[in-house]
Order: C-alpha cells, then sequence, then structure tokens
C-alpha cells in the first residue's frame, strides 16, 4: 500500500471540442490521513479534477491513482474506497433523509440491518434526526448540505472527497462542518478538500495546491504559501491618484511582495500588520501626506492570484459574507 | 451539529466486502433499489400521481360522456369499449413523459452524478426508472379496468386474452419507455424534455385508433394512422379485450416493440454512458 492516498500526473480534461482546457497536465500526490486542499476560482479546474478522481469523468490523457487503483482502469474498485459530497448538495428530494441514506447505503452494497444502523447514526451525528422522516425538499441548505455529506459518509469510506462543502453556508454551518471534518481526519480519513476560501484551506489543509485555468499555480503547506505572501494585506487610501503615486514611492519596500496600486489605493502585503502599518503613517506624515482611509484584512484568494499570477481571478470571487447576506435576503 | 465520535462509529466497514461472482445479484438489488425510489417518487408528488392516475380517469370520463355520443363505432361496438382499451395504452405513452422528466431532472440535480460514483451496477439507474414505470403502468391498468367497468366497459373477451392484451399493452409501454429516457438524457433540462416530447406523443396518440375509429380520417393521415405503432397496439389490445378479430395487429405490435427495444435501449444505455 501506498503512503498517498491519490496519485495524479499530466491529467488533461479540455470541453467544448478543446477549447475550454478544464484541466491543463496537473499533477498531484495526496499524503494519507490528511486534509488536502486544492484552492482555486471558479473555472480552474477543482471540479474537474474531483470528477475525474471520483470515476465519474474521464480524462484524455494522463493518469492518476486512488488508493493504488487506476481510475480509468479499474473505477469499479475506486468506487468502494471514495465518498463525495459538495456544493451542489444532491440529494433525492422526493425521499425522506433517512430514505435518502438508506438508498446510499443500499447502492454501496451493505448490508440491511447495517444501512439502517449506520443512517440512524449519522442522521443523530448531524443533527437531523427530528427531520429524519420528512421530504429533503423541506430542508434548508445547510440541512441539505449536512445530508449530503452524511450521503458521503454512509460506506465509511477510507476517502472523501469535498468539492466547495461550504460555498454559500453561513459561518456557524461553516464552523461545524470545519469541526466535522477534522474528527473524521483524525479518525484516519484522507479528505480531498476544493475551496475558493483561503481561510479555509488554511484552518483544515496540511498542504495545499493553488489552480487557475487548470494548471497548477502554486503548491506547499499554508504556511509556505502565506509567508510567501505575507500574512496580512496593509490597504491604504489617499485623497488623489497624485498622492497615492508619491505614496507609494514612500511605502513600498515595506511590502512582501510587489505593492497593488489601484487609483487611489494602495496595498501592501506584510507580515506584522500593526507594526508595518505604523511605520508607513511615520512615512506618509513626514512627507506631509494625509490619508483617506487605512485598512488591515486577511489576504484573500484575490490577493493569492494577485501575487502569484500578477491577474485577479477571472471570476468574481464572492466571499462568504456575499452569499450569506444574498441568501438572508432571498 | 455533534461533531463528537463521527470518525470513531461503532459501526464495522462491511462495504468494502468481496463482491465476487454476485455482480448479477447486485446488479438486480440496485436495479430494485432504483425502481423504489423512482416509485417513491411518484407516490410523494402529488402532481406526477395525479398524471398517472387522475388525468386517465378525466380522459376516460371526458371521452365517455361528452365526445363519445358523437362517435360513430364500426361493427357496432358500444364506444366505451372502443374506448378504455385505447385509454390504457394512450396512459402508459403520457406515463413515459415522467421518465424522460425525471431523467432529465436526476442529471440537472447532480443526482446521476452521484450514482456514478458509487459502486452500483451501471445499467441500475435506467433499469430501475423502467422497471418503476413498469410497474406505475400495472397499477394504471388496474385502475383504469376498474374505472372503466364502473361506466360500462364490458371486456367479454374473456381472462385469457385479456391478460395477453395487458401483456402486449405492457410490453410496448416498457419499449417507449427507453425511447422517453432516452430523451430526458439528452435534453438540456428537465422542461426541454417535457417539451422535447410532446410533437413525439401528440401525433402518436391522437392520429391513432386510440380514441376514434380511423376511417373517417383523410386519406393521407388513415395511410399513417392506420400502420403506426401505436394504432396496431391498440388494435391488438382492443381486439383481444372485446373479443373482435385483431388481424395480425398483435404480432405486428410486439414486432414493433422488440425493434424499438433493440435499438432504444443501446441508445440510451450510450447515452447514460456519455451524458457527463
Amino acid at each position: 500500500m501506498t503512503d498517498f492516498a491519490v496519485q495524479c500526473e499530466n491529467l488533461v480534461r479540455t470541453f467544448r471540442e478543446g477549447q475550454v482546457r478544464a484541466l491543463d497536465g496537473v499533477s498531484l500526490n495526496v499524503p494519507s490521513g490528511q486534509v488536502f486542499g486544492l484552492l482555486g476560482p471558479n473555472g480552474s479546474g477543482k471540479t474537474t479534477m474531483v470528477r475525474i478522481l471520483s470515476t465519474i469523468l474521464k480524462p484524455e490523457s494522463g493518469t492518476a491513482t486512488v488508493m493504488g487503483h487506476d481510475v480509468v482502469r479499474h473505477p469499479e474498485r475506486v468506487r468502494r474506497l471514495i465518498g463525495l459530497a459538495g456544493q451542489y448538495a444532491t440529494v433525492d428530494e422526493s425521499l425522506t433523509g433517512f430514505e435518502n441514506l438508506r438508498m446510499i447505503g443500499k447502492l454501496n452494497h451493505m448490508e440491511s440491518a447495517v444501512v439502517v444502523r449506520r443512517s440512524r447514526e449519522l442522521l443523530e451525528q448531524f443533527g437531523l434526526s427530528d427531520a429524519a422522516n420528512r421530504p429533503t425538499k423541506t430542508y434548508s441548505g445547510g440541512m441539505r448540505r449536512r445530508l449530503d455529506l452524511a450521503a458521503a459518509l454512509v460506506a465509511q469510506p477510507p476517502l472523501l472527497f469535498l468539492d466547495e462543502p461550504t460555498t454559500g453556508l453561513d459561518p456557524q454551518s461553516r464552523q461545524d462542518l470545519w469541526g466535522v471534518i477534522e474528527n473524521l481526519v483524525e479518525g484516519g480519513t484522507t479528505v480531498l478538500l476544493t475551496t475558493q476560501y483561503l481561510e479555509e484551506a488554511d484552518r483544515l489543509a496540511k498542504q495545499l495546491v493553488v489552480l487557475d485555468h487548470g494548471k497548477t499555480i502554486a503548491e506547499g503547506t499554508p504556511a509556505e504559501l502565506k509567508a510567501q505572501l505575507g500574512t496580512t494585506v496593509l490597504a491604504l487610501t489617499f485623497n488623489t491618484q497624485e498622492d497615492a503615486a508619491r505614496g507609494l514611492e514612500l511605502v513600498k519596500e515595506l511590502s512582501n511582495v510587489p505593492p497593488i496600486a489601484d487609483g487611489t489605493i494602495i496595498e501592501l502585503t506584510v507580515n506584522s500588520g500593526p507594526a508595518v502599518a505604523a511605520d508607513a503613517l511615520r512615512r506618509i506624515d513626514a512627507d506631509h501626506l494625509t490619508l483617506a482611509g487605512l485598512a488591515l484584512r486577511e489576504p484573500s484568494l484575490d490577493d493569492v492570484f494577485l501575487t502569484l499570477t500578477g491577474h485577479k481571478t477571472d471570476d468574481v470571487v464572492e466571499t462568504a459574507t456575499d452569499e450569506h447576506q444574498r441568501k438572508a435576503r432571498s | 451539529m455533534s461533531t463528537d465520535n463521527l470518525a470513531t462509529s461503532k459501526t464495522p466497514v462491511t462495504s468494502l466486502a468481496d463482491h465476487g461472482g454476485s455482480s448479477i445479484r447486485w446488479a438486480i438489488s440496485d436495479t430494485l433499489t432504483i425502481a423504489q425510489r423512482n416509485i417513491l417518487a411518484i407516490v410523494r408528488i402529488p402532481t406526477s400521481l395525479v398524471f398517472a392516475l387522475l388525468q386517465p380517469v378525466m380522459f376516460v370520463l371526458l371521452f365517455r360522456y361528452v365526445f363519445g355520443g358523437a362517435i360513430h363505432t364500426p361493427n357496432g361496438i358500444p364506444y366505451v369499449d372502443f374506448l378504455i382499451p385505447g385509454i390504457l395504452v394512450q396512459t402508459t405513452i403520457f406515463g413515459a413523459v415522467g421518465t424522460a422528466i425525471g431523467l432529465a431532472e436526476d442529471l440537472q440535480r447532480g443526482l446521476i452524478e452521484r450514482f456514478r460514483a458509487l459502486p452500483m451496477a451501471r445499467m441500475a439507474v435506467l433499469g430501475g426508472r423502467t422497471v418503476a414505470d413498469f410497474l406505475r403502468n400495472i397499477l394504471v391498468l388496474i385502475v383504469i379496468t376498474v374505472v372503466g367497468i364502473a361506466v360500462g366497459f364490458r371486456p367479454s373477451g374473456g381472462v385469457l386474452p385479456y391478460v395477453a392484451a395487458s401483456l402486449i399493452m405492457l410490453l410496448f409501454a416498457y419499449s417507449l419507455s427507453w425511447g422517453f429516457a432516452y430523451i430526458g438524457l439528452k435534453a438540456p433540462n428537465s422542461e426541454t424534455a417535457q417539451a422535447m416530447t410532446f410533437p413525439l406523443i401528440f401525433p402518436l396518440t391522437f392520429a391513432s385508433s386510440i380514441f376514434v375509429p380511423v376511417e373517417t380520417m383523410p386519406g393521407w393521415l388513415q395511410a399513417f394512422a392506420k400502420n403506426q405503432p401505436v394504432s396496431q397496439t391498440a388494435d391488438a389490445v382492443r381486439g383481444l379485450m372485446t373479443g373482435q378479430p385483431i388481424g395480425n395487429s398483435a404480432w405486428v405490435s410486439i414486432a414493433w416493440s422488440i425493434a424499438a427495444l433493440a435499438i432504444l435501449a443501446p441508445l440510451a444505455t450510450r447515452a447514460y454512458r456519455r451524458v457527463i
């Protein structure tokens, strides 16, 4: 048995007759027993990767093995080792929560008695016992997501694919789900997690690969990525573009990576936020410039992309808060 | 949500058990699991139950009491005896639309993707769906027969011919299920799936001998209406149930069904393999 739960080399998959290169030669080694993060915006190839590894799609070229089994040659062996859950929460709306889990258990060829016991156990653990006998179309978004994850866990697979499991969830549900994932990994499960959130990857993943347009643009531990990037973004807002241009000359050496200037705003990526902020203020003050605003924030996926590729993510990457607010409104 | 003890479940892992030699047993078991799911969906969703049962009953009442008096039947057989076997065939055709819509919905929602990542038999998704259709059609057969008898239908052909007629109808309906499954897999969404079936089922059900004798239709239409498979099936079912001569319509219907199955089942299976 290998130490890697997933190994793939030069995976290529295109769509629309080759016009879209969803995966363009990606190689991965996912060590067993930890969370491995695939970070990237919409359309970067994360979901295509998960679909290939879970035998839903076939790659055009390249190889992939799951626990030593080739996903193209022995998909039936791979399917017995994996669980799949994601942002689309694919549950059968006309069935109850219990019936959904029972169906998945049966289709995993488990014994009926075991399926029933395991389904009840999972419903209990995911706080769905009270709703167990209600059709899932009456479930809230968060409940569906939990049931979807429960369905992926019915057969207790040693490898779990989680495709943007917290996209669209409110902060509390997100925290809960993170707890669940950490628990699973403690029990020996390997998790391949895709996410658009740097925070999520940072919290859960031991190792990360950053994808952009189907290509790996960075890999390493979250600490390594952040060291490359700085841990804090210092945003300085000036009154005019001329002021911003003068200010940029004064503070640019404080940034770990080349600072980003956009109109009247300058963004510096730094390690020690408050100290650098104080230093920047002194320099600006000494030059008799005034600031319109100053903010310190965590780097986002956008910052990672700017740093790594020099371009912003093509998609508008929604923050958790944006989506939560939209959900609350609707 | 409790996060304790999730990883260390008390239930032993049994799903990775050896499957050697029992793949046919699992294929049957998976097909029945999917069929059960689809039956539950029909029963749970009120509109689909209406579609499956209430609508044909309305058709019976409409044609029996509203239109029936104006329709002249050949050989002077009562119109109700002409109508009920026709309604049976029509209901199975309309019911098959549900297969197209259901599969398109499963695709849209990502359920087919989930099934594909499971160690279940490949064929079970389509197999289970068509088996569910088959069971629904048996229910339709029973309900329409009972309602028919209540409104004056007198199947005078005897029990064995009635059973033979039912089998011919069920076989025809089963072959149709595969065709509608194909449409469901090819449609981009469930609304389109429904729209795609319309231009198909309309001429097949109405330019046929289901509701009216084809003899009153204009010549060009008669040529189509007389020979198309729905009419052949309706003629065979009607003749057997009411004890009238059926000519070779039973054999023609069976031949159509087998030919359709031989073409449509592989077509739908191929579409299922390529659908994602």
